[in-house]
């Protein structure tokens, strides 16, 4: 939009790459010529299938993965690819779709937010304890999961321990990869309705990985549809939901199951 | 047998039995002790569902519903330790009484299987040849040449094209989706009765999903074969199957017609999850519900969802309701005749 071009944007994308070099010397294009922009508080829908692309560009803007091509500006800085300062890793965190795989088993859900807060901040030991308890209560859990381990925790509350960790560092983008797939049903809406209530609270801009074209409906303004790398369709979430202009992206849409709908059968199969 | 014997002098209601493929009566499923002094843990506390031959059943059910260990029960692979109580009959003959060689040839021949991970069900040494004719030739069904003739032919029927090259291939060169159709291939070789397919779609992409689903519902209509597809996915399941049961904490809550249940759910949790679903064609915000899902172990004397229920009273807390008929289906809850036909509606606004 014209109005808001005079903004700088939050996160600007610009034909971002990425290669990987296969064994045997072959080159797997995996990320080819991205290019968005994300305004603060915004949250943007990254959708697509597996090997569409989406997580590795979600790496690379975490930090994690290098690109081989484009640049990436966050807050007016152009970002490096890896080794970032320790400021510019606290201002974009991350949330996977295990969080058993990104929590320490050894360690208390208090004392690892602790960690962190000691580690980016100067607080004083009585505190970091309170915003530990603030921090806790603002995902939805109590005094009683403070000294609990990541194993006696449920996954719906472990994912709740993970958005805390990521917004205990005050991030100005968070970016959530496939964060509530792995969750059951009634369990999603309510990690879902958590991370709708923390945008109406806080000025975060969300970066939304996903697969699932319902959950993206419900947290996304605007989305981007990736295929092969590429991004094939982007623009606001309800148009390209309601009216898909790629034939791609409307194939994504037709594979939604819902009540009168027939799975399809294409008529070759591929490899 | 055992068939013969009950066919004589049973009452009315139980001899439709005789017509179904696969009845499952109050069926409980109890494991070991975890520890010394503990008391056993119950997996599955009360079980009642029926498939007629060319039948597809969806069970739907969150994680520690008992959906799997069903399954499991069907095919008697439950854990070592084990036990069982309860009626399980196939085609009028009971499960549970089967000998080693009884039970041999109906999981080799009568009952198919689809796994959720097709890649951890399949041997990485061996070729998917070797793997489609192995249970076949094994059991003195087919010959060598046969078996492989059938698994070619029907590879190209489920759209593997060039099935010669592909029986030569392992399991590492395919992709998950062409791996899955491999999995309905080997469900089918025998020529069972009855498939079960255990969330054969969720690790799948969802147009490869769509797309397995058709050639599975395809191959199962065209064979007048019976189906219990287990998944944790409401809509998927009501849009593919006949009828639904709907499990939580190792009970069935609800069964009855896909289109009656999906539309007008009566019991409670089944309210539950459709309001817990994200909408796709509009933005609202789904109604959650409050905790997690229970394990069958958990459930306290009462209705097994009480605790996690805006309708509950003093009597579900204490009492647990059995399935009783209401409107063609069947619904576990004391309350079911107090609430209206839109109980989602009804749910959302208790929340």
């Amino acid at each position: 939009m014209t109005t808001e071009a005079e903004s700088p944007h939050l996160l600007s994308v610009r034909d971002l790459g990425k290669t990987f070099r296969l064994p045997g010397g072959r080159d797997l294009v995996a990320v080819d010529a991205v290019s968005f922009d994300l305004n603060a508080g915004e949250s943007l829908g990254i959708v697509g299938e597996s090997g569409s692309g989406k997580t590795t560009t979600a790496r690379i803007i975490a930090g994690l993965e290098s690109a081989t091509a484009g640049s990436i500006d966050f807050g007016g800085r152009t970002l490096g690819g890896s080794g970032r300062s320790r400021s510019s890793a606290r201002e974009i965190q991350m949330v996977f779709q295990d969080p058993f795989g990104s929590l320490d088993p050894r360690q208390r859900i208090a004392a690892g937010i602790e960690e962190l807060l000691g580690l980016h901040f100067r607080f004083s030991k009585s505190a970091r304890r309170a915003r530990v308890t603030e921090l806790l209560e603002e995902v939805g859990l109590g005094a009683q999961h403070a000294d609990e381990l990541p194993r006696n925790l449920s996954g719906g509350q472990r994912q709740r321990v993970a958005i805390a960790r990521a917004l205990a560092l005050e991030p100005e983008l968070l970016i959530l990869d496939e964060a509530v797939s792995a969750l059951d049903v009634s369990v999603q809406a309510q990690i879902l309705n958590l991370l709708i209530d923390i945008r109406e609270r806080t000025e975060i801009a969300y970066l939304f990985v996903s697969h699932d074209l319902a959950v993206v409906r419900q947290v996304c303004e605007r989305s981007i549809v990736m295929n092969h790398g590429r991004i094939v369709e982007a623009g606001a979430t309800a148009d390209i939901l309601d009216r898909p202009t790629n034939a791609y992206t409307r194939q994504l849409v037709d594979a939604i199951p819902r009540p009168g709908w027939r799975p399809k059968r294409r008529l070759n199969a591929a490899g | 047998m055992t068939a013969n014997d009950r066919s004589t002098g049973m009452p009315a209601e139980q001899a439709s039995r005789q017509d179904l493929l696969l009845a499952i009566e109050r069926l409980q499923v109890t494991l070991p002790p975890r520890r010394r002094g503990e008391a056993r843990r119950t997996v599955i506390h009360d079980v009642s569902m029926q498939i007629a031959p060319g039948e597809s059943l969806g069970v739907v059910g969150e994680s520690g519903s008992g959906k799997s260990m069903t399954t499991r029960a069907v095919m008697r692979l439950l854990p070592q330790g084990a036990s069982m109580t309860g009626r399980l009959d196939f085609d009028g003959q009971d499960v549970m009484g089967m000998s080693r060689r009884e039970l041999s040839a109906y999981r080799g021949s009568q009952v198919g299987m689809i796994y959720q991970d097709p890649r951890a069900h399949t041997n990485p040494l061996r070729t998917l040849g070797d793997f489609l004719i192995e249970g076949v030739t094994l059991s003195g069904q087919m010959r060598r040449t046969e078996a492989e003739e059938l698994a070619c032919d029907l590879l190209r029927q489920v759209g593997v094209g060039d099935a010669g090259h592909r029986i030569r291939q392992y399991p590492h060169q395919l992709s998950g989706g062409l791996l899955q159709r491999v999995m309905i291939v080997m469900a089918l070789m025998p020529s069972p009765r009855l498939v079960l397919a255990d969330e054969p779609t969720t690790a799948l992409d969802v147009t490869i999903q769509s797309e397995v689903m058709a050639i599975l519902g395809e191959q199962i209509r065209e064979r007048q074969c019976g189906l219990m597809f287990i998944t944790h996915d409401l809509d998927l399941a009501a849009a593919v199957t006949d009828s639904l049961a709907v499990m939580y904490a190792g009970v069935v809550v609800e069964t009855g017609p896909s289109d009656n249940l999906y539309s007008s759910p009566r019991h409670p949790y089944t309210a539950g999850l459709l309001a817990s679903r994200p909408h796709s064609e509009r933005v609202e915000r789904p109604t959650a519900i409050p905790g997690r899902p229970l394990s069958a172990f958990e459930a306290g004397p009462g209705c097994v969802f009480a605790s996690r229920c805006p309708f509950a009273t003093q009597q579900c807390h204490e009492q647990r309701p059995a399935l009783r008929e209401v409107d063609g289906r069947n619904v576990a809850c004391h309350r079911v005749e107090e609430f209206g036909a839109d109980l989602t509606y009804q749910f959302k606004e208790a929340q």
